[in-house]
């Protein structure tokens, strides 16, 4: 029961195939087993999570319950979860119990679901590979000297190696496709504003969105519904119609235009990964579907305004880690400057601190024109070339990222290398697109390679749905790393 | 050499919402620290900002009363600095697209007219409070004020003396009164103003390097602020030493300002467009409806007054100082009929700016908590006009309402109140006095028009001051001419 997918795990729990106890009791084991080589998660709490699979075996036994009933899932360690620890991987928060749900984990309880623990991840979200949280690295089960990306490292690998069915993420600048890509699962970002943010730990406001990571685009459809709901706390929230995504995934590809932007395929990119998309996007012609050149002329600024924007309004978000509240306040201090300082000295993580930096740097008074206000505008016209191109097309592809999994270590020391691993993410974000991941091959070290989807604002269905497709014709989304399961 | 002060004023309007700016927690003063902070308010991880519309709607109406421009789409900015009680680290307030941008203020100094220019008026967040009495050795926050919103309004600096400031002030404070936006209470922080005050010699056209004096919560000290600063500034340049740009605390108990701090560490807030919060869009139809719901405002009705009431200025203003009192005189004339309105009116005002504001300022109660209401007090003033009643004998009917009697005629059938106004009565009273006053007969014959009154005074006594006086005046003057 541990390898099937939340749509078999929900009709299975309805069939009464096991209990929501019995299915979370077997996760708890093999998650907490793994996760000593792993490190996917940061926090078990069995007893809340148990009492949530016996309250879900209640509801299953009415008619009440929903495809998510009594499934265990894993949530980043970035939403506040009632009663749990919520760390957002960062020392100042490490003993920081949430006294409030995040909307989205409140729908996650109304839907029945099972919070199966908090996964591990980028201090405060910001890392690509999940080497700067508090809590140590995540390792990548297809190989574990590798990094799994990030930052929702922890959330991708718990998935990939088996340790739950399914898990959230957040991506700021592709914190959900990136270590999607890298551990060989499939995770979307939607649209913004259609997940609310409310009880997510702000790192860069404007771009951040929650959204589902799993082993299959269907997976993520169900998943979506449940995290896809109007929140009046949130005032980036908007007011849609209700889509049934998982009703809507077996559409034909015949006549599906997919947009190859230029700028995403040069010989930046890693061989093995070219191979992979472009065959990738042969089985694609072959369902029907047409190939579009399209250009995204300003994608190529997109990392430099991106690491404009995203360490402004984190300098700003992270102001209320003053150790005066709640959360890490250093031990020793002289005064109330000396205690602001040792706590942020002593409470974040070297990488945040750089981002502070920046941030704080580029809003300066005599800076923010010639930094915040041109990254703006930069901001303004990669919109303006989705814009454009979504004009000739239904669909973008790429590559999610230009290399697969790379050591641990690697790039530790070289934050722009780190950085521009980002590369083919960080445009959505700054255009507020869907897109989403999904494994199309393997490397020659047999390493997972991701395929990219931009979908058009609100259009999560026509991506998911072209991801389903693929997924029917194809078994990338079933390989299993050499650690599935062990 | 002579010298000339400019003062630009600043003030933080604490708006009457039931909830906060950016939550949905209480705004009510006097609970138990923190007992009005929510998540929100805590700047808990996770939580977001939403705007309270209450909030923009008071907003709009201070525009639409002081004939500002509303901007239809203003944007929310973060000012960052870190203080224990600004939770988040961050105020959001509003920088480059404020809600309000100009508008004008009117009021009088000494009789004259002034009007002031407003630059601007945007929505924030106040900060919460630092306790730093109640612990030993460590501070306190409490967050129930934090979150509470407010209307910075910001005037040119266009005040040339400490008198100006103040009854610009008062106006201000007078008028979001009126429109409903701030309970002003002073004492409670409702209403602070920050005063920018410069000096310059008089014919200069560059304005003196200015000092701002912060958080003055009454007008008493606004007023010796601005006065200790300004001839502290003079004194300076006179010694040859230049003005900083400067930050200053006024000291009540001194009545000196002190330097809080200067330019050179002055905070740089880093502000940008706060990405939680959408652009504040007003369409036209709230502009509409807010624009007629509002009150007639306090210069309009004091036109009107002094036009069509023939009132005058030093009446009117206290009849528009508060629109309890406006509406409570207005409800007083709907009583009488288009002959009498005229010396109604007169009289109302006499007896409102008189009698009733005394009594009520005795009570500590406002013209809503009045014992007498409009009606009653028509009545009083209908049995003046009538002759019924003297204005001593008004009096003493006004004495008998305000302890809780409420009719008039009945008041003056049971305590034989009634005007004496029959000339034959009169008659026999005055010769009585003339009889028995012979000096002052003699006195008024020979030219003393003082020894008139005295002998009005003893008929009034004889009558205890039941007679008309004009009547008893007349009959006099007849009888001894």
């Amino acid at each position: 029961m541990l390898d099937k997918t939340v749509k078999e795990l929900g009709d299975a729990l309805q069939r009464k195939e096991f209990s929501s106890v019995e299915l979370t009791r077997a996760f708890l084991d093999r998650s907490k087993t793994l996760n000593n080589e792993v490190n996917a998660f940061i926090t078990f709490d069995e007893e809340q999570t148990l009492a949530q699979a016996k309250k879900a075996d209640k509801i299953l036994s009415t008619d009440n319950a929903t495809a998510l009933t009594g499934i265990p899932i894993a949530h980043k360690d970035i939403w506040c979860a009632k009663n749990w620890i919520t760390t957002c991987g960062s020392r100042m928060l490490e003993n920081f119990r949430s006294p409030y749900d995040a909307h989205i984990i409140k729908r996650f309880n109304e839907y029945g679901a099972v919070t199966l623990g908090k996964t591990n991840m980028d201090e405060f979200a910001m890392g690509s590979s999940n080497e700067t949280s508090w809590f140590g690295n995540v390792k990548n089960p297809w190989d574990l000297n590798r990094v799994p990306g990030g930052s929702s490292g922890g959330s991708a690998a718990a998935v990939s190696a088996g340790m739950a069915p399914a898990s959230t993420g957040t991506d700021t600048g592709g914190s959900i496709r990136q270590p999607a890509a890298l551990c060989g699962i499939s995770g979307l970002k939607p649209t913004y504003g259609l997940v609310s943010r409310y009880g997510m730990i702000a790192f860069a406001s404007s771009l951040d969105q929650g959204g589902p990571m799993a082993k299959s685009a269907e997976d993520l459809a169900i998943l979506l519904e449940a995290m896809v709901s109007f929140d009046a706390k949130d005032s980036t929230s908007l007011e849609k119609p209700t889509v049934n995504y998982s009703g809507g995934i077996n559409r034909s590809m015949n006549g599906l235009r997919i947009g190859i932007p230029k700028e995403y395929f040069s010989d930046q990119t890693a061989p093995d990964v070219q191979k992979g998309v472009a065959e990738a996007l042969k089985e694609y012609e072959k369902m029907g579907a047409t190939l579009v050149d399209i250009s995204l002329p300003t994608s190529p600024l997109s990392v430099a305004a991106y690491y404009v924007i995203a360490p402004a309004e984190a300098s700003s978000n992270l102001s209320r880690f003053d150790g005066v509240r709640y959360g890490y306040r250093a031990p020793k201090y002289s005064d109330l400057n000396d205690m602001y300082a040792k706590t942020r000295a002593q409470g974040f993580g070297a990488e945040v601190k750089r981002r502070i930096l920046i941030g704080t740097y580029v809003l300066s008074h005599g800076y923010y024109d010639a930094y915040y206000l041109k990254a703006q505008k930069v901001r303004r016209l990669i919109s303006q070339d989705f814009a454009h191109a979504f004009k000739t097309c239904d669909v973008i592809m790429s590559p999610t990222t230009p290399s697969t999994a790379f050591q641990i270590g690697e790039k530790a020391s070289d934050p722009v290398q780190m950085y521009l691993s980002d590369t083919f993410t960080i445009a959505a974000n700054l255009a507020g697109l869907p897109a989403m991941s999904i494994p199309c091959g393997l490397d020659q070290n047999q390493l997972p390679i991701g395929l990219q989807l931009i979908g058009n604002y609100f259009d999560e269905a026509q991506m998911i749905a072209a991801a389903h497709q693929y997924q029917c014709v194809t078994d990338w989304h079933l390989k299993k790393p050499p650690l599935y399961g062990v | 050499m002579e010298w000339e002060i400019v003062i630009g004023i600043e003030t933080h309007v604490q708006l009457s919402t039931e909830s906060k700016i950016f939550s949905g927690a209480s705004t009510d003063v006097g609970a138990p620290p923190n007992a009005h902070a929510c998540e929100v308010d805590l700047a808990l991880p996770g939580v977001l900002p939403v705007l309270n519309k209450d909030a923009v709607g008071k907003a709009i109406r201070f525009g639409v009363a002081t004939q500002a421009t509303i901007n239809q789409r203003s944007i929310f900015a973060r000012k960052n600095y870190f203080y224990p009680d600004l939770p988040k680290g961050y105020q959001i307030s509003q920088m480059e697209i404020p809600i309000v941008e100009g508008g004008k203020l009117k009021f009088h100094v000494n009789k004259t007219e002034r009007t002031v220019n407003l630059t601007r008026a945007h929505l924030e967040e106040d900060a919460g409070k630092s306790l730093h009495e109640d612990f030993i050795g460590m501070s306190g926050i409490d967050l129930n004020r934090a979150g509470t919103p407010l209307l910075e309004i910001v005037s040119e600096p266009e005040m040339r003396s400490s008198n100006e400031a103040v009854e610009y002030a008062k106006t201000l404070h007078a008028l979001v009164r009126w429109i409903g936006i701030c309970e002003g209470n002073m004492q409670e922080g409702n209403f602070r103003c920050d005063a920018n005050v410069s000096v310059r010699r008089k014919g200069d056209e560059k304005l003196g390097t200015r000092r701002e004096i912060k958080n003055l919560n009454s007008f008493k000290f606004l007023q010796q602020a601005i006065e200790y600063e300004a001839s502290w500034q003079m004194e300076q340049i006179e010694d040859g030493l230049a003005i900083v740009q400067a930050t200053v605390l006024f000291d009540p108990d001194s009545g000196e300002t002190r330097l809080m701090r200067t330019k050179e560490d002055a905070h740089d807030y880093r502000y940008f467009p706060d990405p939680d919060l959408l652009p504040l869009v007003i369409d036209d139809e709230w502009l509409i409806r807010t624009r007629a719901s509002l009150p007639e405002l306090p210069e309009s009705k004091a036109k009107r007054y002094q036009s069509e009431l023939e009132l005058n200025g030093p009446d009117v203003a206290s009849l528009v100082s508060s629109l309890e009192a406006a509406t409570y005189f207005e409800a007083t004339l709907d009583q009488f009929d288009q002959k009498t309105i005229k010396p109604a009116a007169k009289l109302i005002a006499n007896w409102m700016n008189g009698e009733l504001t005394a009594s009520l300022n005795r009570a500590q109660k406002d013209f809503t908590q009045c014992p007498i209401n409009a009606e009653t007090l028509s009545n009083l003033i209908k049995r003046i006009l009538d002759n019924t009643l003297s204005t001593k004998l008004a009096r003493l009917v006004f004495e008998e309402l305000w302890s809780g009697n409420s009719s008039v005629d009945d008041i003056i059938t049971e305590k034989g109140f009634k005007q004496m106004s029959d000339t034959g009565e009169i008659e026999a009273y005055v010769s009585q006095v003339i009889k028995e006053n012979s000096q002052q007969v003699a006195d008024f014959k020979a030219g003393k028009e003082k020894a008139l009154n005295s002998l009005v005074g003893q008929v009034m006594k004889l009558t205890k001051g039941k007679a008309n006086p004009t009547q008893v005046n007349d009959i006099l003057k007849t009888k001894l001419s």
